[in-house]
């Protein structure tokens, strides 16, 4: 284009010797509904059909772990909150799992339960928007989302009771829990998660048997185990794609081994969009199972063990990781006997999933591509830090 | 599947439960008025909310006793700043992730309460549009003078200076704090009596301790005292 103007549009036709080759490329984003965010997809079209993307990302950066290396280890608690934040429950708990490796503080077993409880609330709350917002990239504006939403507020209300925050919770702590829950939120909890298989029921018959649904989806983004386990993809965008793997099973952070859940997973090599939608609703049945459990085991005691009150740890390198709802969250942590860490890296599951968005949406058609991204499950907030 | 078209007309049945249930279900209706909380029935006025400070928490208003927003600063009974709790030892404005707290110090010492005399702060400022109410503050602070508000009605036309609460307009009552959330403030009230009992305790103890010291130094004086003089004899 030889200069832009007012009215210039977000898309050239490429010339090649001259000629006009036929493709187009379009810039989607950064300010589309498609792209859950600051997110721009520099798009290569031949008709309809992808033949070349790049995803450009940074726009939301924030500067997270420069922030949190000229911090105390405390102070950049809330900061994670900020990363996925509608999983700060999730990140908390990663977070506080890397530096408890630092100094080696006992959990109490009450603060266990409740860090199990919130976590698994907290992949009800992502799994629930994430099938909402990808039935709205789906055409299904509106609906089923509000339904999703709906469910989702008698959760964020629990997490207010507890934390005194809807969604910046900033609840946990290096050795337990900020504060124990008030009184009767066991009792709250226990009939939101009794009632959630009813609405869960429900939104299947909605969405799961829908035509439109399945021919939108089946075959549509497939990612293979192969190139899956190799670009370093988890969470149920893995376990859609054939590999049983879940780090509440391989770690067991936490006490995720004393709870019976199953780890879904689709049985074929290849995963498409439609599976990775399946995989999530599944995982929202084990959650509301793990839920149960934990609300019918928990007894009272403490939920702060016996944390330092200045937290000073030896010169260490330590990686605490668990299962967010995306994926592998994990915290890599190198102390060097200050009080503030010397490194402080992410390892942010929407960012790595991210990497496949390419592979995925070549040879697709340019409305799938946003049903992809969809699928893949990203929030920018961790994307770009 | 047999019928073509018959999970969407299945799904459509859903959203025909959902959309004439909304009539008689309150759990049905996907946009009600955020100040309604399940359990309760819904307003009479609906979208009304507190006009007044501390004028909140029926559950029907937007504000639950568990919710946090900005930090303020506590009193105890009596005039404001005679028995104002901070001490301005400065820990929450290092300790502020954002950092949004300005201190400075007093020059002089102030007595209150029948306690040792301590500082105060001349100047305290919270620059709420820089505040991310993540109560970091509340949780180092070892005099419990800061704690969270839930005043929410903030908004101003002032952009420079609207958001950026002053020392008084952070000072509230320990009675305030008791009506906005009165678990916490009553949890809090607790721990900070059985700290004041166990500090008592332990003064007492190292009084006492002292005391029997001293006793036992007096008599081993006197003893030795008795023992120069029978050596003397």
């Amino acid at each position: 284009m030889s200069s832009a103007t007012a009215t210039a549009p977000n898309y050239e036709l490429i010339q090649q010797d001259g000629l006009d080759t036929g493709l187009l490329e379009v810039s989607m984003g950064p300010h589309h509904p498609s792209t859950h965010g600051v997110f721009r997809m520099d798009v290569k079209l031949d008709g309809e059909t992808v033949v070349d993307l790049s995803p450009v990302f940074g726009y939301l950066h924030r500067n997270h772990e420069k922030l949190a290396e000229n911090m105390s280890y405390l102070g950049s608690m809330p900061f994670t909150d900020r990363l996925d934040y509608f999983n700060s429950m999730t990140n908390n708990w990663a977070y506080a799992l890397a530096a408890e490796k630092l100094v080696e503080i006992e959990v109490p077993e009450r603060a266990e339960y409740l860090r199990v409880i919130m976590a698994e609330l907290t992949r009800l709350v992502n799994h629930l928007s994430l099938v909402g917002f990808f039935v709205n990239d789906l055409g299904a504006l509106g609906t089923p989302l509000l339904y999703a939403f709906r469910e989702r507020e008698k959760i964020l209300d629990l997490f207010e009771q507890a934390s005194g925050a809807r969604m910046m919770c900033n609840y946990f702590r290096f050795g337990g829990l900020r504060n124990d829950v008030p009184e009767g939120w066991l009792d709250r909890a226990r009939e939101v998660v009794d009632r959630f298989p009813v609405f869960l029921d429900e939104y299947e018959k909605l969405l799961c048997e829908n035509e439109i649904i399945l021919s939108r989806t089946q075959g549509v983004g497939n990612l293979s185990r192969d190139l899956a386990i190799s670009a370093g993809i988890t969470g149920p965008m893995l376990r859609a794609s054939g590999e049983r793997y879940d780090l509440r099973k391989v770690d067991r952070y936490g006490i995720y081994d004393r709870f019976q859940f199953r780890v879904p997973y689709s049985d074929g090599d290849v995963g498409d969009c439609y599976d990775r939608f399946i995989v999530r609703m599944l995982e929202m049945r084990e959650s509301i199972g793990i839920l149960k459990q934990a609300l019918d085991g928990i007894e009272h005691g403490p939920v702060l063990g016996n944390a330092p009150k200045v937290f000073k740890p030896k010169p260490a390198e330590v990686y605490g990781r668990v299962e967010a709802p995306k994926g592998e969250l994990g915290f890599y942590l190198i102390a060097d006997g200050t009080p503030k860490p010397y490194r402080y890296r992410v390892r942010p599951p929407s960012l790595i999933n991210l990497t496949v968005l390419r592979d995925m949406c070549l040879g697709q058609k340019v409305a799938d591509a946003v049903i992809i991204l969809g699928s893949i499950d990203i929030v920018l907030g961790e994307v770009d830090r | 599947m047999s019928l073509l078209g018959g999970g969407i007309l299945k799904g459509m049945a859903v959203t025909l439960r959902n959309f004439v249930g909304s009539y008689f279900d309150r759990d049905r209706l996907t946009t009600n008025d955020y100040a309604w909380r399940a359990g309760d029935s819904l307003p009479q006025h609906a979208g009304e909310y507190p006009k007044e400070e501390g004028e909140q928490l029926r559950d029907t208003t937007t504000v639950s006793q568990y919710s946090r927003n900005f930090p303020m600063l506590l009193h105890d009974e009596g005039e404001a700043m005679d028995t104002i709790r901070c001490v301005a030892c400065q820990i929450c404005e290092r300790e502020c992730p954002p950092q949004c707290i300005y201190i400075e110090k007093s020059t002089e010492k102030m007595e209150r309460g029948g306690n040792k005399a301590q500082f105060y702060p001349a100047k305290f400022d919270i620059d709420v549009s820089v505040c991310m109410s993540c109560q970091i503050c509340v949780e180092v602070c070892p005099f419990d003078a800061i704690v969270m508000n839930s005043q929410f009605e903030l908004s101003t036309s002032n952009r420079f200076g609207g958001l950026l609460l002053r020392r008084d307009d952070l000072l509230k009552s320990n009675g305030y704090y008791h009506k906005i959330h009165p678990e916490e403030a009553a949890a809090r009230d607790r721990r900070m009596a059985e700290e004041k009992a166990a500090k008592e305790a332990k003064k007492k103890a190292a009084a006492e301790a002292a005391r029997k010291k001293a006793e036992e130094k007096a008599k081993a004086e006197a003893e030795a005292d008795d023992k120069k003089q029978e050596d003397t004899q």
